[in-house]
């Protein structure tokens, strides 16, 4: 492998440090997609900075006021949490069937969002649940929903020594629901063809939804925000008619290409499928 | 090129200190500096869990971790896992199994299939299929491997059931 410096720093402030004075320099976390795009040369960085011992980037707390997840939060701490489990489901789906146990082991949320593919797991359930990135420069620190973070493939919004630290999620009303489901021709350890993230929020009764929101991974140069679709869905009865017509609008947001995995036609297809299964397993888990 | 660095380690109960570079692998320094060569590369790139050890208890793709992260770890190996004489329950049943041909997965598997039964000691068909996804064999079909796995976590209850009622027996 290429020749680099590796640090290891203790806080934010001076991981910014590091990666502002080398241009080269690239943030590492679980290195599960960093340390073979060296391997085979595909970025060519002179330092790594691990950020894996910085505090704030291990952070995982769960309050009233909702979920602070530290950038640096491996896979298997994220579906271990058991109160994340109940409140976040989506988030727990995508980080279950992000690879295998050993990926699981060391790959983080937000390693999948930094490293900004347009089939990565964990996207579309940041997006659904609302998720905000908190982004620490050498400007001081700023905060960005993740809808508008992926700017194209491997291209976010992240200048030059800035970090993500963490995600912030907001509380979770009381009868809500989410979930993520992706298509893949095996049953594990593959890339989406297809990723479909939801959160839905019901009416006291359990009958209507109140707001819902739905992201689609795999379908467009970037993970992608189907706004209609969900806002469509409130004031609708949780039924098939609703989850419908939903399906529909977020196929009309895939812009999917065709390629070795699957064909653009059939992308739009699977979109709308998911959408509506994904709903639904939402509004079950919402009303259990 | 890049200083070396000191690593301490422990390696399979015993403190380990070692110098690398930053860009070696802990695969590569395991194998090459090491002489812990039990544990196998195959793909290097983390798709095929050859490399699997465990690290500070979580199985991870040595190939994916840079020795440098090591430091303060506690690592345990294929090399670590059989008693002072003879072989531990799961090693014996992979044997009793046939779940194993030409044998280049099987360090990998024992490592995964350790920590599951570490975190799960009574799993399903299902929670091994899904728990080894990590690990690629060319050569048994797998089928093989998930007996041997359910075997030894019979055979595990089975000794720890005994261990129980020797414990009731004495008190
Ligand atoms: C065998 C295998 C299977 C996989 N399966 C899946 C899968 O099913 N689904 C899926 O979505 N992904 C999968 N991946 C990809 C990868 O494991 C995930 O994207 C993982 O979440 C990356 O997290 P990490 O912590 O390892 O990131 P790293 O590799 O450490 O970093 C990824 C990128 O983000 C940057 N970065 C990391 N943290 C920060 C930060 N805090 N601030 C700024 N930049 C940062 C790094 O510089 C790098 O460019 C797989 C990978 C392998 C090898
Ligand atoms: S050699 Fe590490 S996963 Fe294949
Ligand atoms: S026994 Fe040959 S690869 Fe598994």
């Amino acid at each position: 492998m290429r020749d680099f410096e590796y640090e290891a720093p203790n806080s934010v402030a001076d991981a910014v440090a590091l990666l502002s004075r080398n241009g080269t320099a690239r943030p590492l976390a679980g290195g599960t997609d960093l340390i073979d795009q060296i391997r085979v040369g595909r970025l060519k960085p002179d330092l790594l900075v691990d950020l894996k011992k910085v505090p704030e980037l291990n952070v995982l707390e769960l309050s009233a006021s909702g979920l602070r997840l530290g950038a640096a939060v491996p896979c298997y701490k994220v579906y271990g949490h058991e109160g994340l489990v109940q409140a976040y489901a989506a988030l727990a789906d995508s980080a279950r069937i992000i690879g295998g146990i050993q990926i699981q082991s060391r790959g983080s949320i937000g390693g999948n969002l930094c490293n900004s593919g347009p089939a990565a797991d964990s996207t579309p359930s940041l997006i659904a649940l609302g998720a905000v990135a908190v982004i620490a420069g050498p400007e001081g620190t700023r905060e960005v929903p993740v809808e508008n973070f992926c700017t194209g493939p491997g291209k976010n919004v992240l200048a030059a020594g800035e970090i993500l630290v963490e995600l912030k999620f907001p509380a979770r009303p009381a009868i809500s629901g989410s979930h993520y489901v992706r298509f893949i021709p095996r049953n594990e350890m593959d890339i989406a063809v297809v990723g479909v993230g939801t959160a839905v929020v019901l009416d006291a009764k359990k009958e209507k939804i109140v707001s819902a929101r739905i992201a689609l991974g795999a379908v467009g140069p970037t993970p992608i925000f189907a706004k209609s679709a969900g806002d469509a869905l409130a004031g609708l009865p949780a039924d098939e008619t609703s989850l419908d017509k939903a399906a529909e609008l977020a196929r009309s947001h895939a812009t999917p290409i065709d390629d070795m995995r699957g064909t653009k036609e059939f992308r739009i297809h699977v979109t709308g499928v998911l959408v509506r299964r994904s709903l639904q397993a939402s509004i079950d888990r919402a009303r259990s | 090129m890049a200083k070396k660095r000191v690593v301490e380690t422990e390696i399979n109960g015993r403190k380990t200190e070692f110098l690398c570079e930053p860009r070696q692998t802990l695969l590569e320094v395991l194998r090459n500096q090491l002489d812990l060569t039990g544990t196998k590369e195959g793909c290097s790139n983390g798709n095929c869990g050859a490399c699997t050890v465990l690290m500070d208890g979580r199985p991870v793709d040595s190939c994916l971790v840079l020795a440098v992260e090591a430091c303060g770890a506690k690592l345990q190996t294929i090399e670590g896992v059989s008693p002072t004489s003879g072989l531990n329950e799961l090693q014996q049943a992979f044997l009793q199994n046939a779940a194993l041909q030409c044998g280049i997965c099987t360090p990998g598997f024992i490592m995964s299939a350790t920590a599951l039964l570490a975190e799960n000691p009574d799993p399903t068909e299902h929670d091994i299929r899904f728990y080894l996804a990590g690990n690629l064999c060319r050569c048994t079909g797998y089928d093989k491997i998930i007996r041997a796995v359910l075997d030894a976590a019979r055979v595990g209850k089975g000794l720890k059931k005994e261990a129980a009622k020797t414990q009731a027996a004495a008190s």
